[in-house]
């Protein structure tokens, strides 16, 4: 007999691995009947995986911290026994602001300590001439694309919340708010940088592979107290998942892949553009410059789907620099059980590799070290206390 | 906000039609302080600038995102919570999720004083669903009807029936293969189409 399950997700490249894992079959084969519902917001498939109208979800990793801690909202323990994307996301401009960015560029194209001071020099400039300052957008309070745009920023000494504006919004509404100018640039997921230079209105300034090497960006969602009474299920949707994202990186699968995601039901893009994101070989002018990284999105590569607890202590560490959290070793320590290693090695019966965290490697700070977070919070200088 | 006011309710949704029936519901019920917002530009400067006891966004809406953001603000700028923050009421909220529209409540106001217009909206949320069932309902049936007109046409054609006998003979041929006139009709048309 097989279980049913309920699973949300937002319609991102980077819920591959859950949508291929229910697709070809995968989910199937372990003996689950996985009904994936499309969502439109965050807070959607928060709440509805809190409340329990959703076994499982692809979630924004800092959402399931916060609500692990029951930081600004109702305190459910989550789980993330699977990683289901490192990277992906992208830092794109109008093409004003990258017109002012590189003419105040002193170093590389691609080096974002170049691009942060760089920036720090036209938002003096613009503060001179009494211009209003600029607004990034970002799609989550809670969100990578939050904590990436402001360490990049704050790495050249711009101030995120003096500076600038800094606002979330939906990412199908990023692409028309820089073309009619209501915003100067934004940090999104694929497919929206990718829209916004398709369709002339911005440069891509960044992979957010520039500012961090490894990046936990989404992850397969549960509630712990679901996983007490559902062991096995769940260790079969980590084993389907792992198929999923194995099955995507093999390059000889790619046509299947992009076709399967393309559906309206699913991410429901046009194929090409989830073939460039998936391919790490995107167009980052209007002009057709083409840059190419194997790290933009990590799918199933590089042990990519295990879950690193000290990248939920980055995130975490985030949360305590930009003031949504206070700092203590109690709350680190939650921080970092969401994440569950554990949870998958039992699954995939792979061997358990303690102290094998791959490095985070963030351009900017010190290495960063999961035992000392207050020390590596005080090598910045640009920070926000808790109000 | 004083306990005797009716409290300041925003209402943020794209349907025009939907709003007007929740907005004319809450009148109704003595809440006279109600706004609608269709337009998702600057929200949130929008709604700082009305300064609402109760937000009610519908969950179909992206923009619940940016509501988050509230949250966030240090500012001297009362601090709402949202429905899912208090779960004591889990049937209300699982009937709240169910119609498809969650409540923002600025942090003070009474729990006794937020049932009733959740408990409305959630009403109001579920009759217009009703509502666009029955007009999708009433779309297709008027599409069969024109189907079955057609039919009509060429079996009166074809065969030198009249109306009422070409109407017996789809209804007789329906019976007999059990399906229904609608799709007979349709391969009536097909079939002529193909021989023409």
């Amino acid at each position: 007999m097989s279980v049913p399950l309920h699973i949300g997700f937002i319609p991102l490249v980077d819920a591959a691995a859950l949508i291929v894992a229910v697709d070809k079959g995968f989910a199937a084969a372990e003996g689950l009947d996985v009904t994936l519902a499309r969502e439109v917001s965050w807070s959607n498939v928060r709440d509805k995986l809190n409340i329990g109208l959703f076994d499982a979800a692809h979630l924004l990793a800092p959402v399931a911290i916060a609500s692990s801690l029951g930081v600004a909202h109702v305190k459910v323990p989550i789980l993330a026994p699977f990683n289901l994307g490192l990277n992906g996301n992208a830092i794109t401009v109008s093409p004003a602001l990258h017109a002012a960015i590189m003419g105040e560029l002193d170093g590389e194209r691609f080096d974002p300590m170049a691009t942060a001071r760089a920036l720090a020099r036209v938002v003096a400039l613009r503060r001179k001439s009494g211009d209003e300052p600029l607004t990034f957008a970002m799609t989550f309070p809670f969100s990578t694309h939050n904590y990436q745009l402001r360490f990049w920023m704050a790495a050249g000494g711009v101030d995120p919340d003096e500076d600038l504006r800094l606002v979330v919004l939906p990412p199908p509404y990023m692409v028309d708010s820089l073309a009619n100018g209501h915003v100067d640039g934004f940090c999104v997921g694929a497919p929206w940088n990718s829209v916004a230079v398709d369709r002339g209105v911005g440069h891509i300034l960044h992979f957010v592979s520039d500012i961090l090497v490894r990046a936990a960006e989404k992850v397969l969602a549960v509630r712990q107290n679901w996983v007490g009474k559902n062991p096995d299920t769940l260790a079969g949707l980590v084993r389907a998942t792992q198929r999923g994202a194995e099955f995507i990186e093999q390059v000889d699968n790619r046509d299947e892949v992009v076709s399967l995601l393309a559906q309206p039901e699913r991410v429901g893009v046009d194929a090409d553009l989830i073939r460039r994101t998936l391919e790490g070989r995107l167009k980052v002018s209007p002009d057709g410059t083409l840059r190419e990284s194997r790290n933009y999105l990590l799918v199933g590569r590089e042990r990519a789907t295990r879950p690193d607890p000290a990248q939920a202590a980055w995130l975490y560490a985030q949360m305590v620099r930009w003031g949504q959290a206070d700092f203590s070793a109690q709350a680190l320590k939650t921080a970092m059980s969401v994440f569950r290693p554990d949870l998958y090695d039992g699954a995939l019966k792979t061997a358990a590799q303690p102290g094998a965290s791959a490095t985070i490697g963030a351009f900017d700070g010190p290495a960063f070290n999961p035992d000392d977070v207050a020390g590596y919070l005080r090598a910045f200088k640009v920070f926000r206390r808790m109000s | 906000m004083s306990a005797d006011q009716s409290p300041k309710i925003v209402i943020v949704d794209e349907s025009p039609i939907r709003a007007a029936i929740l907005q004319e519901g809450l009148r109704e019920a003595g809440f006279t302080g109600v706004v609608h917002i269709s337009e998702m530009q600057s929200l949130l400067s929008r709604i700082y600038a009305l300064d609402p006891d109760v937000i009610l966004i519908d969950l179909e809406n992206p923009s619940r995102d940016v509501l988050e953001q509230m949250f966030q603000v240090s500012r001297a700028v009362r601090r709402p919570i949202a429905m899912f923050v208090d779960q004591s009421d889990a049937a209300s909220i699982q009937a709240s999720v169910d119609a498809g529209v969650s409540a923002y409540i600025v942090d003070g106001l009474k729990k006794e004083r937020i049932k009733p217009i959740l408990d409305l909206c959630i009403s109001r949320f579920n009759a217009f669903a009703k509502l666009q069932d029955e007009l999708a309902r009433t779309k297709s049936a008027l599409e069969e009807r024109k189907v079955i007109d057609r039919a009509k046409g060429i079996l009166m054609k074809m065969k030198g029936l009249t109306e009422d006998e070409a109407y017996v003979l789809l209804r007789s041929t329906a019976m007999r293969e059990k399906k229904r006139i609608g799709e007979i009709a349709q391969s009536i048309i097909t079939a002529s189409e193909m021989l023409k």
